[in-house]
């Protein structure tokens, strides 16, 4: 269905050294409207590293970033307009501490956005209702189960009404019996056609939802395809392997 | 004269005069020394290398060298270059001076107390490192250097009986003049006690008042 979607995101040949390590070689692909990428790879392959030289948390040694028709790695073009419009969703939440929830989703809204306060209340709000927290909005992060918390975060993106959403394993640092409540959400997003990339190892998730999945290891992709590709005819044994062993540490969901 | 009298008519009205003094240099100094002290707690974490450098420097010349030596130079040493201070100026820049020195250290610390990841989820939601700092890192912070920042406002009470020694007389200078001229030290110093008793439990009630209104669950 994302065949004649424009493209919102394009990375191009990303290269990344922290020191003597490369940590990424090169790594390019391409995001069209509606579509859900999802990013696999052991520790240290680099998943975190690429996210953020999308949004250029972390600027790369090389390599061209373009979200829809403007290039993000634009020297002269402001970081911030273009932050606006690619939201991230972190592993350990990042939720401002000093916020309740509803003032952590409109933040965003009034001190980037520009938004009246009257309508950025109603926007963080309606956000809180789509995550099913609208009875949390006035707690504070500390006073939030994991699950919440990544609830508001996702919340806090969309706010921001972005055309497209990193997630950095949005699940990793949930107890087992919270996952479920969080994918939920990121799969009602998909389906409802936010073009998003994300770094997961929930593998039900990642096949019931992604277009492709992208395995990187060693800073490089090594392999990418449907669900469907990946699984049963991945081009590299190491793949295969991978995907066994992940699919065995992290248990088949509920969607298989 | 028995001591309650003597008390109540020679040593209470200069004793109260000089309260009032020292609560002006107070209401002065507590303020623009926690400013100054955030200031230069923020330039030393967020400034660039010569910003940050300066304000190292600015704290650790004016941690290092004792207040007394600060006010006289402010006072008596500065005349020597042109510049002129009452002694009550002159004692409201020393004291703004030095406890900007301590907040900073406060501040400094809570600032590096705070995750990277807050920075980073204020970046990606488009604010630049300046509006992030100051609408998400500094209301952290400043929350975690409060009770740092309280016992420096407390001590700053009591050192600015200092403020004497550049004859800006204050409370405790205020009871030197009538305990000498009466050879009365015991009562009048008693007083003068007391009164410094009831400033700082008055002080260090506000501030807990204020840190209990500034605190938010999880934070502190
Ligand atoms: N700021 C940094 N400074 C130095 N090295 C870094 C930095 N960030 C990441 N690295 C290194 O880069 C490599 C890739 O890290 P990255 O976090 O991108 O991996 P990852 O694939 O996200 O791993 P994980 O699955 O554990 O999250 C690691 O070896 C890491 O130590
Ligand atoms: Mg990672």
């Amino acid at each position: 269905m994302q065949e004649d979607q424009p493209i919102v995101l394009k990375i191009e040949n990303i290269h990344k050294r922290y020191g003597e390590t490369e940590v990424l070689k090169g790594v390019s692909f391409t995001v069209k409207r509606g579509e859900t990428k999802v990013i696999i790879g052991p520790s240290g392959s680099g998943k975190s590293t690429l996210l953020r030289c999308i949004n250029q948390l972390t600027i790369p040694d090389q390599g061209r970033v373009w979200l829809e028709d403007e290039e993000v790695t634009h020297i002269k073009k402001d970081i911030n307009l273009f932050r606006q419009k690619i939201g991230m969703v972190f592993q350990d939440f990042n939720l401002f501490d000093h916020l309740t929830a509803l003032r952590n989703v409109e933040i965003g809204l009034i001190k980037v956005k520009g938004m009246n306060k009257k309508q950025a209340r109603e926007r963080a709000y309606n956000e809180l209702l789509r995550v099913g927290l609208k009875d949390q909005a006035n707690l504070y992060p500390a006073q939030l189960s994991g699950g919440q918390k990544q609830r508001v975060s996702i919340a806090r993106a969309l706010a921001m009404d972005p055309s497209v959403i990193l997630f950095d394993e949005p699940t990793s640092a949930l107890d087992p019996e919270l996952i479920g409540e969080v994918l939920e959400v990121i799969k009602n997003l998909a389906l409802s056609g936010m073009t998003m990339v994300v770094v997961t190892h929930e593998m039900g998730f990642a096949r019931s939802v992604a277009n492709e999945i992208i395995f990187i290891e060693n800073g490089m992709i090594l392999d990418q395809g449907s669900p469907y590709d990946l699984f049963i005819n991945p081009k590299h044994e190491r793949t295969k392997k991978f995907l066994y062993k992940i699919t065995e540490l992290y248990g088949k969901s509920k969607d298989e | 004269m028995d001591s309650l009298d003597f008390i109540k008519d020679i040593v209470l009205p200069p004793l109260f005069e000089g309260t009032l003094v020292t609560l002006k240099l107070l209401v002065f100094s507590i303020p623009l020394g926690l400013v100054l002290g955030i200031l230069i707690g923020t330039g030393r974490v967020y400034g660039n290398r010569i910003i940050s450098f300066l304000c190292t420097v600015y704290t650790i010349f004016f941690r290092g060298t004792p207040l007394l030596v600060q006010l006289f130079v402010i006072y008596y040493g500065l005349p020597s270059l042109g510049i002129y201070f009452s002694p009550f100026t002159a004692a409201v820049i020393g004291f703004v001076i030095c406890s900007a020195a301590y907040h900073s250290e406060y501040i400094r610390g809570a600032f590096l107390s705070i995750k990277n990841g807050q920075m980073m989820a204020a970046q990606a939601l488009g604010m630049s490192r300046m509006q992030a700092i100051v609408n998400i890192i500094f209301p952290q912070a400043i929350r975690r250097a409060l009770p740092g920042c309280s016992n420096e406002i407390i001590y700053l009470v009591k050192y600015s009986s200092l403020a004497f020694m550049v004859t800006c007389v204050e409370l405790t200078g205020a009871g030197k003049i009538v305990a000498t001229r009466y050879f009365r030290y015991t009562e009048v110093f008693l007083v003068i006690g007391a009164l410094y008793l009831i400033m700082v439990t008055i002080v260090s009630n506000l501030l807990k008042v204020m840190e209990r209104r500034l605190k938010i669950p999880g934070l502190g």
